[in-house]
């Protein structure tokens, strides 16, 4: 890192609007906006995405019960789906003469799931300590590192979780440290390195840790070994950032004499200071959320979304205010002390609140099947006398998580102009009984229950498979 | 007061029962008396003065029996001093039962009896041999009051995480725990010289021998945690070679020889929704429950997260919804475990004379939209509370009632 030259920072900067460069596409579908970009970063698009869409020829999925994320559900409805985009959704849609027609009777038709909590290709399968590089475990504020530099595309879990109708993840560090490092937002569809999966335009997100975590695994190498440690952890951290943002910000307006000298650590954090990277917060207790959001008012960022979160009930209407989403499971619970609150109407008391639950995995099963949690955590809501609609709960585990990782408008919900992230299911998602048969990833087919050609395998898997 | 309870008769009327040991009856009654099921049927005579449950559309099932997990032994698995589970420092711990490190009290029992599960095996943990896993109802001031069957199963590990046990090699796993097995023979046919110190060194001490006598005179059940193919098929040789009775528990790449588990007489415990790949188990998969039985195994499921025992229901719908049928998935979780852990005579069906662990749901207990309405346990209607159930009352409208 430290050859770069300033000269090379310096165009990189100039770059810092042009989002994921689309290179040498052979099927060269307009990729669609990139999320809003930065203004006073000291970036360019370091590590750019290599992603492309995968060439597939139109589909219309007929006769389905469609439901769309947005409010509205189609019964006998059709999608067509053309050039990685969604281009009609509706009861009368017209099959173009080069359209591979799927019968959706009996079916259900979802937008693709998308997980804002895996650790994927981060701890990849088969679980030994070769592949565990999740955690850089070796300071507890670590915001120089990224999770794409550790993320291994032959994960052999990565085609499980396309099975279960995943097509989108936030892959993130571990929560060891009080500040993790940044997050990689992916698309999940095979690769040979995670530069073809990166989301065009996405924002990386920053993972930080409240609680356990961080004053276990430093309590006895130097601290932090309370929670007044891990706050006065996250205040020193962001305090060193703030120079080194304002430092940065003067240089880019005047340019006047050499550029300030990088600091990877504190030009992630300048750029969580500037908006331009969410923070992803892992915290399970309300008393420590409501610290963070007063960290956030210290510093000036908004928390995008809260992890874990088993207590975001008791505080749903701060959470509401605040305008921060809670990744929450279904009903984990009692496996560490600050997970003793859970309780299954977590998300639906959020949701009655006015706040966005979102549904996460945080686990290589859970990923698998995010839509049963989900209906598990819409009937636990009902029976509580809480009214939670179908859609409500599709949302939470897309059109939500979407806006967690600021792509809502361009994944999430059936809608025209949106990218064709789809899954075609075999009864209503938020059934026990519920499988994807088909995964669309930007109109691409790349899971087809039905069709082994359709089942892609990473490498780690050929020649292991009994 | 007591008297009272014992001579209580509840019916519960006009559901449709599932009783596993025989087809769904619809519009029938379940009679209650005494702790024990009295009668089941649709032409019921409802006594004078039981109270009556009307579960018109409801569905009535037998308890659900989760065979693993450590309920009562573990309240919070990151905080030490809450668990009760592993033996330390014991790689033969066969003497060690779990029963009295039971802790009635537990927060995790009420949290998932009220959603449907009404007996698990509380099961050490360790490295070779664990110890005695004792079957418990989730209701009882007592571990007395709890107590199903103790011991119901000698636990032994035969997979990857043993080896440390076995000086680092399955090989050295299995010769290990053959020689523990030999010592143990050859104990019970020399305690005179043993107490006269003529032995040489015995691979265990005499506590722990003695409680593996049970076992290799076929008394108590093996359950043998293994996954990997060839680790199954240790397990089959040594159970043959001691004329063992042999429970399987895990099996993830038991789906590869139904036959060869189905001709030992062998029943397994699997985890439908185990399917992330490791070197102990590279052939898991979803479909393993499934396959298991079409090749005439006998298969109870498993949810082996302790504190979401609850989700055993869940499980029990991705088996159906991953090949095994639905009937098949019930009796996965009631009768099938009631007969692998010796208990059928009184545990897993709904038929007169068996424990009243009964359920009433609102629909198909595997759902997620279905809802349990009551929960009997040895006839005792369980109030549907728990610390989540309090906290939801607490919260549910803010700010908070304090």
């Amino acid at each position: 890192m430290r050859h770069l030259s300033a000269a090379l920072i310096v165009f990189l900067a100039a770059c810092a609007s042009a989002g994921a460069r689309q290179t040498g596409s052979a099927a060269p579908a307009p990729t669609p906006a990139a999320a809003p970009a930065a203004q006073d970063t000291t970036e360019g698009p370091q590590y750019p995405s290599t992603y492309q869409r995968h060439a597939n020829p139109p589909v219309l999925i007929r006769n389905a019960m469609i439901l769309t994320a947005t409010g509205q559900e189609i019964t006998g409805g059709s999608i067509l789906l053309r050039d990685g985009r969604i281009v009609a959704v509706g009861t009368t849609v017209e099959a173009p003469a080069d359209a591979v027609v799927v019968d959706g009777t009996g079916k259900w038709v979802t937008p693709g799931v998308i997980d804002t909590h895996s650790h994927l290709g981060v701890y990849a399968a088969p679980g030994t300590q070769a592949e565990s590089d999740g955690n850089e475990a070796t300071n507890p504020v670590t915001a120089e590192v990224w999770a794409e530099h550790s993320f291994w595309p032959q994960d052999p879990q990565i085609p499980l979780a396309i099975a279960g109708g995943v097509t989108t993840i936030q892959a993130l560090p571990g929560s060891a440290n009080l500040i993790g490092g940044r997050s990689a937002v992916l698309k999940l569809v095979p690769a040979r390195s995670v530069q073809e999966m990166k989301f065009p335009g996405a924002r990386y997100g920053l993972k930080m840790a409240c609680g356990e975590n961080p004053k276990r695994v430093y309590g006895n190498r130097g601290g932090p070994s309370t929670r007044m440690g891990n706050m006065a952890g996250y205040r020193t951290a962001f305090i060193q950032a703030q120079a080194y943002r304002r430092r940065w910000d003067k240089w880019n307006k005047d340019h006047q004499g050499d550029p300030p000298e990088r600091n990877l650590r504190n030009e992630t954090l300048a750029e969580v200071l500037r908006g331009n990277i969410f923070v992803q917060n892992h915290c399970y207790r309300a008393d420590e959320m409501v610290q963070m959001l007063d960290l956030g008012h210290e510093f000036g960022f908004k928390i995008r979304s809260f992890h874990h979160a088993v207590e975001a009930y008791k505080i749903a209407d701060v959470l509401a205010r605040e305008g921060t989403a809670v990744s929450i499971w279904a009903d984990w619970w009692g496996f560490k002390e600050e997970a003793m609150d859970g309780i299954h109407e977590n998300a639906a008391l959020v949701q009655q609140a006015g706040g966005r639950p979102v549904i996460h995995s945080d686990s290589e099963s859970g990923i698998q099947r995010l839509n049963q949690e989900a209906g598990k955590a819409m009937y636990y809501g009902r029976r509580a006398g809480i009214q939670i609609t179908r859609d409500q709960a599709v949302r939470w585990f897309t059109a939500n998580p979407a806006w967690v990782l600021g792509l809502d408008s361009l994944v999430g919900t059936l809608e025209p102009g949106k990218m064709a992230d789809v899954v075609v299911w075999s009864a209503d998602p938020l059934s026990v009984y519920a499988r994807a048969l088909q995964v669309y990833n930007d109109g691409w087919l790349v899971y087809d229950r039905n069709d082994p050609t359709h089942q892609p395998k990473t490498d780690f898997t050929l020649g292991r498979e009994p | 007061m007591i008297a009272f309870l014992l001579a209580q008769t509840i019916a519960i009327t006009g559901g449709t029962v599932y009783p596993v040991s025989g087809p769904k009856v619809e519009n029938a009654t379940v009679l209650i008396r005494d702790g024990r099921i009295a009668a089941v049927g649709t032409n019921v005579a409802v006594p004078a003065g039981a109270t009556r449950i009307d579960a018109s559309g409801k569905w009535i099932t037998p308890g659900l029996i989760d065979g693993a997990g450590q309920m009562g032994l573990r309240e919070i698995s990151a905080v030490n001093a809450t668990n009760e589970a592993v033996l330390q420092g014991n790689d033969v711990a066969a003497a060690f039962n779990v029963l009295e490190g039971i802790n009635p009290a537990s927060t995790l029992i009420p949290v998932n009896r009220i959603e449907g599960v009404t007996t698990t095996l509380a099961v050490p943990g360790g490295r070779l041999i664990w110890g005695q896993a004792a079957l418990i109802d989730l209701d009882g001031a007592t571990i007395e009051a709890m107590r199903v069957k103790s011991p119901a199963a000698m636990v032994v590990d035969l997979s990857e995480g043993a080896k440390e046990a076995g000086g680092g090699s399955r090989a050295g796993v299995a010769q290990r725990l053959r020689r523990v097995f030999n010592d143990a023979l050859e104990y019970s046919r020399r305690r005179t010289d043993y107490t006269r110190a003529q032995m040489q060194q015995l691979a265990a001490s005499a506590a722990d021998l003695e409680a593996l006598l049970p076992v290799l005179r076929g008394q108590l059940p093996l359950l043998v945690v293994a996954n990997r193919r060839s680790d199954i098929e240790t397990a089959l040789r040594i159970g043959r070679e001691y004329k063992l009775r042999l429970i399987l528990a895990g099996a993830a790449e038991g789906w590869m020889i139904p036959g060869e588990i189905a001709a030992a007489g062998v029943p397994v415990l699997v985890e439908p929704l185990d399917n992330i790949p490791s070197y102990d188990a590279l052939g898991i998969r979803y479909e393993n429950a499934a396959l298991l039985t079409k090749g005439g195994v006998k298969v109870g499921l498993l949810e082996t997260a302790t504190e979401n025992t609850r989700n055993l229901r869940q499980q029990a719908g991705n088996a159906v919804a991953y090949g095994m049928t639905w009937d098949q998935a019930l009796r996965a979780v009631t009768l099938t475990p009631a007969e692998v852990f010796g208990v059928a005579e009184s545990y897993g069906s709904i038929e007169p004379g068996k424990v009243a662990n009964v359920v009433v749901w609102s629909g198909d207990p595997f759902e997620f939209s279905t809802g349990v309405e009551h929960v009997y346990i040895r006839g005792r209607e369980i109030p549907l509370r728990s610390r989540q159930t309090d906290l939801l009352e607490r919260y549910r409208s803010l700010p908070p009632k304090y």
